[in-house]
């Protein structure tokens, strides 16, 4: 099982869709082809949508932990949503909760973000 | 009392980051025949990602060497044994810090140890400079229920 990503963008926000397993080996995938679209257009937010993600670990957290200080430059929002009860876990260990906004799904990030 | 050992495997392969889903895999088909539940198979596949991972990024900087991984299972109780023949942790005591990382600039976030420590029920590590690193880990499956059977 590896890593599928989907990306795309609405306004000023990414959106990125995660099927599969997020870990080290992935997150470096993961981590370029968001660095390739954040450095191509103007990106202030990022919705991380993990509905189908079904493995992640604390690589998990270094990669959202590096896209939450390139959001916060451009004074833009992290927000992620569709955790699962492990991944949201790792979530809560990590103290990342304190400065993401985290959602039950991608129309209430959307909304909280005003793309709708 | 000393429980008896129902089964073992070891394996060994390669400290590159394509064999943390292998390792992943390796454990979670060991533990089916015991019917765990879906929690504790993900426990024990985190476990054994954050100490694969440790060892090719930390142990072997990600220049390649070998990974053994052991994997014991007792009536009720799983013990995962990860050893590299790495670099070795200078200080142990800092390592385990929650967020203490010393490769920041490579996005890790210093939470490997903790959280292995959290999702184990036992947890040892012990580290030698030049000589390597031994992570061993003990789980009890179906705990709670035992404790009201």
């Amino acid at each position: 099982m590896s890593l599928s990503v989907h990306l795309f963008i609405k306004a000023d926000t990414l959106f990125v869709r995660l099927t599969g397993e997020l870990d080290h080996h992935t997150s470096m995938h993961l981590r370029d082809r968001i660095n390739s679209l954040m450095d191509k257009f103007e990106i202030k937010n990022i919705i991380f949508n993990f509905r189908n993600l079904s493995f992640m670990d604390s690589s998990g957290i270094g990669v959202i932990l590096g896209r939450y200080h390139q959001v916060k430059q451009k004074k833009g929002i992290l927000v992620v949503c569709e955790l699962n009860s492990m991944i949201e876990k790792i979530i809560q260990l990590s103290g990342l909760y304190k400065i993401l906004v985290i959602t039950k799904d991608e129309e209430q990030a959307s909304n909280y973000l005003g793309v709708a | 009392m000393k429980s008896k050992r129902n089964n073992y495997a070891e394996v060994i392969f390669d400290a590159i980051s394509e064999n943390e889903a292998f390792a992943r895999i390796i454990v979670a088909g060991f533990v089916m025949p015991l019917d765990p539940t879906i929690d504790e198979i993900n426990e024990l596949k985190t476990i054994v990602s954050e100490a694969v991972t440790n060892s090719i990024i930390h142990a072997y900087e990600n220049k390649g060497g070998k990974i053994k991984l052991i994997i014991e299972s007792y009536i009720n109780e799983i013990t995962i044994t990860v050893i590299d023949y790495g670099k070795g942790i200078e200080d142990l005591n800092r390592a385990k810090e929650l967020f203490y990382t010393t490769k920041p600039e490579e996005e890790r976030s210093g939470m490997g140890l903790t959280i292995m420590e959290i999702f184990a029920d036992e947890f040892y590590i012990s580290s030698k400079i030049g000589e390597g690193t031994i992570i061993k880990v003990k789980k009890y499956l179906h705990y709670a229920n035992e404790l009201y059977a």
